[in-house]
């Protein structure tokens, strides 16, 4: 059974003033225990607010949720608050974008670990430290010992970015969830960071999924990817597949807008004309419509439906389709 | 027409549809629509324009004359007269209608207020303002002299120098008020001009060789306008507070035959609550009324002119 | 840390000299200078020749200055007009009163302003929020004594609750150790003493404490409002961590910071508006010195007063500054 199943999940905004906004307009997908996930997509496809929801975060007023989220069995929409706290931390971890708001400023770092152990794992005192002190160590902090007592700010980007790992994982969640974690730091902290991840995930059989607008991280991390736009899941495929043959139009576009040490100098780079404001509302027709190379008329006049063709999953009325002599475009 | 142009124009008319929503560009025009839609902000503006509008034309509006002692034949012991036909609210202990002291009592806040505030600015804008554009040891020397007069709590410093006079008049209540808000508007703007030190526009006013003076005036000082209205209207709240205060006090006009709310205030509540609360509720409440509306319309001011608001 | 405060401590040196120079130059700035404020009505170009030359004013000013600074430092600042005791001596007979009202609003500020304010940040758009916040913008437009005068007439005249003149029933004969009656009665364990004090502290108390009431309320509910939208609350909520455990450790502990430096400056409110309400409530205190100093023009006394209360703000100024630090290791660093 599949450690965590998504199933048609929707988040509507209530805005002030404005209509209501779809944040996450019918993503479906699954997680089995141990693999890594990729959730891909430009800013606003809703990536972050499926992982929000998920979690229990978003805020309890403004919004409403549908649909089904099932964690080894049990549909984490329906949990009580307190039901869901238990959970969470436990079960499920989490990582954020920025690691220096992340952390509280004022109180030091080694409380900020052991408050989880305390809650999950009953661990008090000099047992915690010793413990807390091992996470530290375990996610490549240097001298773990003196950090405890120290604060946030006198840590770099990259060590804070650690500590919150060390958090997430204090408790042995089976999931991790990591949104955009290494978008806030140096190109170079980022590798390691992802290594530390991939490390990790590895070692401890935790799955993981990695939320991103990369598609260099996702590359080199995720075992199957979904690729988001307008709130819902357009292409699921085993990375090795998505990669080498993309069918929606969306996926083809950001694949082919990567540029690429073996193309022709002077080429200019190919972007997706448009922007993501640019859509149709979901009722009307394929959100990605008007930037769509090829776009045909259903595409206007009706809204594709996520199709499973036992390769991948595609909600697309005109997938693009391989060429078929291997000739490069 | 083919089947892809009439796509393609389905598709760019509905783009363009709803492309349109954008529109707003003006802080200013921004902030306007804001303050009209807010509820807090009408009430507070009506009551600031009634108020301006009341003290304007007092003397017109006002049924009687404020100073004549009407009823004074009547009058025992001191005591102030209850309500009655031709005097809606009573009169005081001279026997002077209550209703035409209070409304021509509104002329002396508004004076007083407007006065106070306008001098503080002015002074409080050119101290921050050169503090700010100058830096270096002028900006200290100046930050030291408003430290000073914000270390003594401000109806204490109004107080101070208001004892000062020789006579108290309205002009000392006036001086008074303005000094106790002159660090305020000399520490506002002297931050704002500090802040846009070192945005980009101004370096790059600077590295084209204009000129600093026409930078601190005509780049830097517009941007400072609206934190300084807001402090205004809300500093004018104070003023008329502080100024009812300081009469309370003592330290006001002493021209005893003029109508002013904190003096009226004083007066009644010292001596004659008991018997003609009248006399001190109305005046009260003309003041709280006033104070309440500045400060209603300056705070929905800041939040209307806060960029963070913007959508 | 300790340099910190230090660093601190010296920087207000400068500032207090000022003032007292400051306030050395306001009596002469008077009509008829010190002398003529010395003679009050009694003074004749005569007179005021032959008190300037005893005073020592016809010295060049730095002399002057110089024995003035002597004197304050040395705790004497002449002789009360109203009075004829030393100014001193009463300031120390009325500060225990002042301190008293002080302190007793202050609690009454605090204790009721950081719950309201936090709940009205909790239950933010709603009806609770809304007319907290209604209340807090009326509370500070009301003038202190009006409200002195409102709550003594319906509360304690019509209602028959507490009292409202001075700080004990004359007659009442209480034992007098600090100068602090509570204090005193719960020392000497006169009981009576301790309620009937406790009944004329109640009123006054909530008149002076309603503005820093008011101020409070709001500034608790921005600095919830803000720490709610932090990062950091949303990584202790991930961690799963019990809802007490947020609202105390993370969301409390940080917003209340910047309440702590308003309570530092509501002293200046509160020593500004003691001075109103001593008058309304009869409470012998440092305001009531004041307001009679101000009618009598006892210069001597309110040069004194003057000087104490700026003296008191900038030290309990300094006080938050240095808490802040401690709580605060950010700041630290500076």
């Amino acid at each position: 059974m599949a450690l965590l199943d998504v199933r048609d999940l929707k988040v509507v905004f209530n805005r002030r003033g404005a209509e209501p906004f779809a944040a996450v307009d019918g993503v479906t997908f699954s997680v089995e225990p141990g693999q890594t996930v990729g959730l891909v997509g430009e800013s606003g496809c809703g990536k972050s607010v499926t992982s929000l929801a998920i979690m229990g975060l978003l805020p309890k007023r403004g919004n409403t949720i549908s649909g089904q989220v099932s964690f080894d069995g049990t549909d984490l929409l329906r949990l009580s608050d307190r039901q869901m706290r238990d959970r969470r931390g436990r079960d499920i971890g989490m990582i954020f974008q920025d690691p220096l708001s992340s952390l509280n400023p004022v109180i030091p770092i080694g409380v900020q670990v052991t408050e989880v152990l305390e809650r999950h794992r009953n661990m008090k005192g000099s047992a915690a430290k010793k413990e807390a002190e091992g996470l530290l160590k375990s996610v490549g902090i240097p001298d773990p010992k003196r950090r405890l007592t120290e604060y946030p700010h006198q840590l770099s980007g990259g060590m804070r970015q650690r500590a919150l790992i060390a958090i997430a994982l204090a408790c042995r969640p089976r999931l991790l969830i990591a949104d955009e974690p290494t978008t806030a730091l140096d190109v170079t902290i980022q590798a390691q960071i992802l290594a530390l991840l991939r490390r990790l995930v590895e070692e401890t059989g935790t799955a993981l999924i990695m939320i991103t607008h990369d598609l260099g991280v996702v590359a080199g991390l995720c075992d199957t990817v979904n690729v988001l736009y307008g709130g819902r899941v357009v292409e699921n495929a085993d990375r090795h597949l998505l990669f080498a043959e993309p069918r929606h139009p969306y996926t083809h576009g950001l694949l082919g807008s990567v540029p690429r040490l073996d193309s022709n100098r002077g080429e200019p780079l190919r972007a997706i004309r448009g922007s993501v404001n640019d859509n149709i509302p979901w009722t009307a027709g394929c959100a990605f419509a008007p930037r769509c190379d090829h776009a045909i008329n259903m595409c206007v006049e009706a809204t594709p439906a996520l199709e499973n063709d036992g390769l991948r999953l595609l909600r697309c009325f005109n997938p693009v389709v391989p060429a078929k002599q291997g000739a490069k475009a | 027409m083919s089947m892809a142009t009439r796509k393609r124009d389905k598709i760019d008319a509905l783009v363009a549809r709803s492309a349109d929503q954008g529109g707003g560009v003006s802080l200013l025009g921004d902030a306007a629509r804001r303050l009209a839609r807010n509820p807090v902000a009408i009430v507070g503006a009506v009551i600031v324009v009634l108020f301006i509008l009341l003290a304007i034309f007092a003397p017109w509006i006002a049924p009687k004359d404020p100073t004549t002692q009407y009823l004074i034949g009547e009058i025992r012991q001191n005591t102030p007269l209850p309500a009655r036909d031709g005097f809606p609210l009573g009169t005081d202990q001279f026997g002077r209608d209550l209703l035409s002291r209070l409304i021509v009592g509104s002329r002396q806040s508004l004076i007083v207020g407007v006065m106070a505030t306008l001098i503080g600015l002015v002074a409080g804008m050119i101290i921050g303002g050169v503090a700010g554009a100058v830096g270096g040891w002028v900006d200290s020397l100046l930050m030291r002299f408003t430290d000073i007069l914000l270390s003594v709590p401000g109806l204490l410093l109004a107080i101070s120098i208001a004892a000062l006079a020789k006579e108290p008049s309205q002009w000392s209540v006036i001086t008074a008020v303005a000094i106790v808000s002159v660090p305020i508007f000399a520490r506002l703007l002297r931050g704002s001009m500090l802040a846009q030190r070192g945005t980009d526009h101004v370096l790059a006013a600077r590295a084209l060789g204009v000129k600093e003076s026409t930078i601190v005036f005509r780049h830097m000082l517009p941007n400072s306008v609206s934190p300084v209205i807001v402090q205004a209207t809300l500093t004018l709240a104070t003023a008329i507070i502080d100024a009812a205060a300081l009469s309370f006090l003592g330290l006001g006009d002493q021209d005893v035959s003029r109508a002013e709310w904190g003096a009226m205030l004083g007066e009644g509540a010292r001596v004659y609550f008991d018997v003609a609360p009248s006399m001190t509720l109305w005046p009260g409440v003309a003041i709280v009324l006033v104070a309440l509306g500045f400060t209603l319309l300056g705070e929905s001011l800041r939040e209307a002119l806060d960029p963070k608001n913007r959508r | 840390m300790l340099r910190f405060i230090v660093r601190r401590l010296l920087g207000v040196i400068p500032t207090l000299f000022v003032l007292s120079f400051l306030l050395f130059g306001w009596l002469r700035l008077l009509p008829g200078g010190p002398a003529g404020a010395l003679l009050g009505d009694k003074a004749t170009p005569e007179s005021i020749a032959s008190v300037n030359k005893v005073l020592g004013l016809d010295q060049p000013i730095p002399v002057q200055y110089a024995k003035f600074l002597g004197r304050i430092l040395t705790g004497d600042f002449g002789n009360s007009l109203s009075k004829s005791r030393p100014v001193v001596e009463e300031l120390a007979d009325a500060l225990p009163a002042t301190i008293e009202l002080a302190v007793a609003a202050l609690i009454f500020a605090v204790g009721l302003g950081i719950p309201l304010g936090y709940l009205a940040a909790r239950r933010r758009g709603g009806i609770f929020d809304n007319s907290t916040i209604m209340g807090t913008l009326v509370g500070v437009a009301v003038p202190v004594f009006l409200l002195g005068y409102l709550l003594k007439k319906y509360i304690a005249t019509d209602l028959g609750l507490f009292e409202t003149s001075g700080r004990v029933d004359t007659g009442m004969n209480e034992t007098n150790v600090t100068g602090f009656k509570i204090l005193d009665a719960l020392m000497t364990r006169e009981w009576d003493v301790l309620v009937n004090a406790l009944s004329h502290l109640v009123l006054p108390a909530i008149v002076l404490g309603t503005i820093p009431l008011a101020v409070i309320v709001r500034i608790t509910r921005a600095s919830v409002l803000d720490v709610l939208n932090e990062d950091y609350v949303r990584t202790a909520e991930a961690k799963g961590l019990l809802g007490k455990t947020v609202r105390r450790r993370h969301v409390l502990r940080n917003a209340l910071l910047p309440v702590s430096t308003t309570i530092g400056l509501q002293t200046g409110l509160l020593l500004a508006g003691a001075v109103l309400t001593e008058k309304v409530f009869v409470w012998n205190g440092l305001g009531s010195l004041l307001a009679e100093g101000i009618e009598k023009r006892d210069y001597p006394r309110l040069q004194a007063l003057i000087l104490l209360v700026a003296f008191v703000y900038v030290i309990v100024n300094l006080l938050v500054d240095i808490s802040y630090a401690i709580i605060d290791p950010r700041v630290r660093v500076r």
